[in-house]
């Protein structure tokens, strides 16, 4: 009698829970953007569940350090959620080798995205996509408007203006020329190297060649960006061997230097801090007249748990994230986190629309360590850290840089051997 | 003849300790060391004996590594015995001096950073050295020596050293307790019969003291040996993960975690990780080893 109540009971929730699913589904989202917490749960899910009243939308972010390991070990146990927020590249890849995340390829939506845009969530030959690309972050430099105009300085658009505004401001010791340390590393990789590096390898050009081995990374293309580097040094303030990421842009916000090189994530941050005019210039050309590349780097995607047991939820979800409309309200609630779909969005904020006009002059590409080169060990990306804090120190050449790199590389990755 | 009765009572006391010992330490210990033994191919665990632990120390790539870590790891211990252990000796001197006023309020103030967390003293040591707004370069102004500041933490060659000595001055009231301690408990006779003799000021710390101590001083090391060979905190929340500049700070610590867990585009390796790891154990087993066999069985006890 007591075993049969139980069963009974069992079975009216099994029941209620699957009439409950019929009805309405709740999906969960998984990501490491827990600075979007109030993003997503004050515009981007009321936006979706207007549209879609009978599915409710779960925003649950945890650290972003910790975000790998704690998905990764939520996916073996089964208690992931139904969309998974994707890092770029390797990490999202392996997830999908494991089982963990679905075949996008035959959602309609992901017509809407470009090649490039698709390249950081797709098998190595591009059979299947795995994630909706949600996000890029494009590199170039910030600069303090009200600086330039009291120093008399126009924006550079060639190397050598570049540097000669450098000078400028040094000799005039008003302003630290250049807001970067080395302390952490991968600002001198990410904000230096990738920054700067499209106009010498000529952005995709470059990359694919060096992926398919045409290329090495002892070409001149690959080195020069680290001569550039080297000059860096002479313009970033005193101690920058010990200045941390934190610091530059403390210093930089706080009025006491004069440009900064960036990501556009920084654009909403130093909006709230800095009370000067703002303003962004691309990466400099060699020489006037020249086809300018910029790092257009996706950064951010979004697929869905294998395992989901709301699948077609989580698919209207994911179609409506490579809408317009997401575009629309993700690009102005968080400017400087550029959508990808090919429609353009009109972006209200005058600083992330400056960056994200480039897309219009320039070739866009993605940081060059990124897809397949840095799977093995030595790891190129950190590598490519490492290399470029050097260059900037002085403490190796360029080409010995390059050298170095290319051996590391070689050692592991077949085309390159 | 009564048969020896069955003393439950061990059993009873012993048992939950050696679970839960079990459990957290014997466990996971054993099973990082065999996870050493696999590799992961296509999704699939493999067993291959001991092929991480060649790739390890034979790989140039992975050799030249764990050495520099290994290395560095070394440097990290040898600072600590020749700065922390007898700074902390000298301070546990002093303040068993009978004579020294408000000597509680020393020993609570050196010992203090003892209890703190290392992200809190990673953190303030960085801000105190940072070139922008550290105290350390307008300090060194004041009193004209302006010119003796370098970034540190920044710098290839200081890297090390600085972040050896912050930890040195956190655990500085470590060795300053122990000793202080064994001091205490030297009977004032044999003092008193050591000034009858003429032995007394430094000769009486040297001569007696000292000699009564060594056992503590024994122990002090040792734990500085296990304690600097599992550092991992203070590198990681001074430095990163990638224990810059250029891998000069990097520990075995670092480095096992770097490769377990993965670090940005690099992916975790949880085979690799546990060799490593093992490496480590290893290491220390050694350490312990030498000091237990070599040292401790010779060192001199003496009744007090």
């Amino acid at each position: 009698m007591k075993r049969n109540t139980l069963g009974i009971a069992l079975l009216t929730t099994a029941l209620a829970g699957t009439s409950a699913l019929a009805m309405d589904a709740t999906i969960t989202i998984e990501s490491w953007r827990n600075d979007d917490l109030k993003l997503w749960q004050e515009k981007i899910i009321p936006a979706f569940e207007a549209k879609h009243p009978n599915i409710s939308v779960k925003f649950t972010p945890s650290a972003p350090a910790e975000y790998n390991a704690v998905l990764n070990s939520k996916l073996d146990a089964g208690s992931a959620g139904d969309l998974i927020t994707c890092r770029p590249f390797d990490a999202s890849l392996a997830l999908y080798d494991a089982g963990h995340l679905s075949d996008l390829s035959g959602l309609e939506a992901m017509n809407n995205f470009s090649a490039v845009a698709k390249s950081a969530w797709q098998t190595d030959d591009g059979s299947a996509s795995f994630c909706v690309p949600m996000a890029s972050v494009i590199h170039g430099f910030i600069y303090n408007k009200d600086a330039f105009a009291e120093l008399g300085l126009d924006v550079p658009a060639t190397e050598d203006e570049f540097f000669a505004a450098l000078e400028a401001i040094k000799a005039d010791g008003t302003y630290i020329p250049m807001a970067m340390g080395t302390n952490d590393q991968w600002e001198a990789a990410t904000m230096g190297y990738n920054n700067i590096g499209p106009n010498y390898w000529k952005g995709e050009e470059g990359r694919l060649a060096l992926i398919a081995g045409e290329q090495k990374l002892t070409d001149a293309g690959w080195v020069a960006p680290y001569a550039t580097l080297a000059r860096w040094g002479a313009y970033l303030g005193d101690g920058y061997e010990a200045q941390t990421y934190p610091d530059s842009q403390n210093i930089f916000t706080l009025g006491r230097a004069a440009i900064y090189p960036a990501g556009s994530w920084e654009v909403s941050g130093f909006n709230s801090l800095a009370d000067f005019e703002m303003g962004a210039f691309k990466p400099p050309v060699q020489n006037a007249g020249d086809t300018c590349y910029i790092s257009d780097h996706t950064d951010i995607g979004i697929g869905m748990n294998a395992a989901s047991k709301n699948p077609e939820a989580a698919q209207t979800f994911l179609a409506w994230v490579a809408s317009p409309e997401f575009a629309g309200i993700f690009a102005n609630a968080l400017p400087g986190f550029f959508p990808l779909s090919s429609t353009p969005v009109e972006i209200n904020d005058p600083l992330a629309a400056e960056f994200v006009s480039w897309r219009g002059e320039c070739e866009s590409t993605i940081r060059s360590t990124y897809q397949i080169l840095s799977r093995g060990t030595p790891n190129l990306e950190n590598d490519t850290w490492g290399a470029s804090v050097a260059a900037i120190k002085g403490a190796s050449s360029p080409e010995d840089l390059g050298q170095k790199l290319q051996e590391g590389l070689a050692s592991w990755y077949a085309p390159q051997q | 003849m009564k048969r020896a009765r069955i003393r439950w009572h061990i059993l009873v006391f012993l048992t939950p300790a050696v679970l839960v010992y079990t459990a957290v330490m014997m466990f996971p210990l054993f099973n990082t060391l065999r996870l050493a033994l696999y590799t992961r191919i296509d999704q699939e665990r493999v067993f291959v004996g001991l092929d991480n632990f060649r790739t390890l120390f034979f790989d140039p790539i992975w050799a030249d590594q764990f050495w520099n870590a290994l290395g560095n790891n070394f440097w990290f211990f040898v600072i600590h015995m020749l700065v922390q252990n007898p700074i902390g000796i000298a301070l546990a001197a002093l303040l068993s001096h009978p004579r020294l006023r408000f000597a509680v309020l020393y020993r609570s103030a050196i010992f203090i950073p003892t209890i703190l967390s290392f992200v809190i003293v990673g953190f303030a040591w960085k801000l105190i050295l940072s070139p922008i707004w550290g105290i350390a370069p307008d300090m060194l102004d004041w009193i004209g020596l302006k010119s003796l500041y370098a970034p540190w933490l920044g710098k290839e060659e200081y890297a090390l050293t600085t972040l050896a000595l912050v930890s040195v001055w956190q655990f500085v009231g470590i060795p300053m307790m122990l000793i202080y301690a064994a001091l205490i408990t030297i009977p004032d006779e044999i003092l008193e019969a050591g000034e009858v003799d003429g032995i007394t000021g430094l000769s009486a710390f040297w001569k007696i003291k000292l000699p009564l101590i060594l056992p503590s001083i024994g122990i002090i090391s040792i734990l500085t040996f296990v304690g600097n060979f599992n550092a991992f905190d203070l590198i990681y929340a001074a430095q990163g993960a990638l224990a810059g500049p250029d891998y000069s700070t990097d520990i075995l610590g670092t480095f096992m975690y770097r490769t377990f867990f993965g670090f940005q585009l690099q992916l975790g390796d949880p085979h690799m990780g546990s060799a490593i790891a093992s490496g480590m154990f290893i290491v220390i087993l050694i350490g312990v080893c030498i000091y237990l066999f070599g040292i401790q069985t010779r060192m001199r006890r003496y009744q007090m």
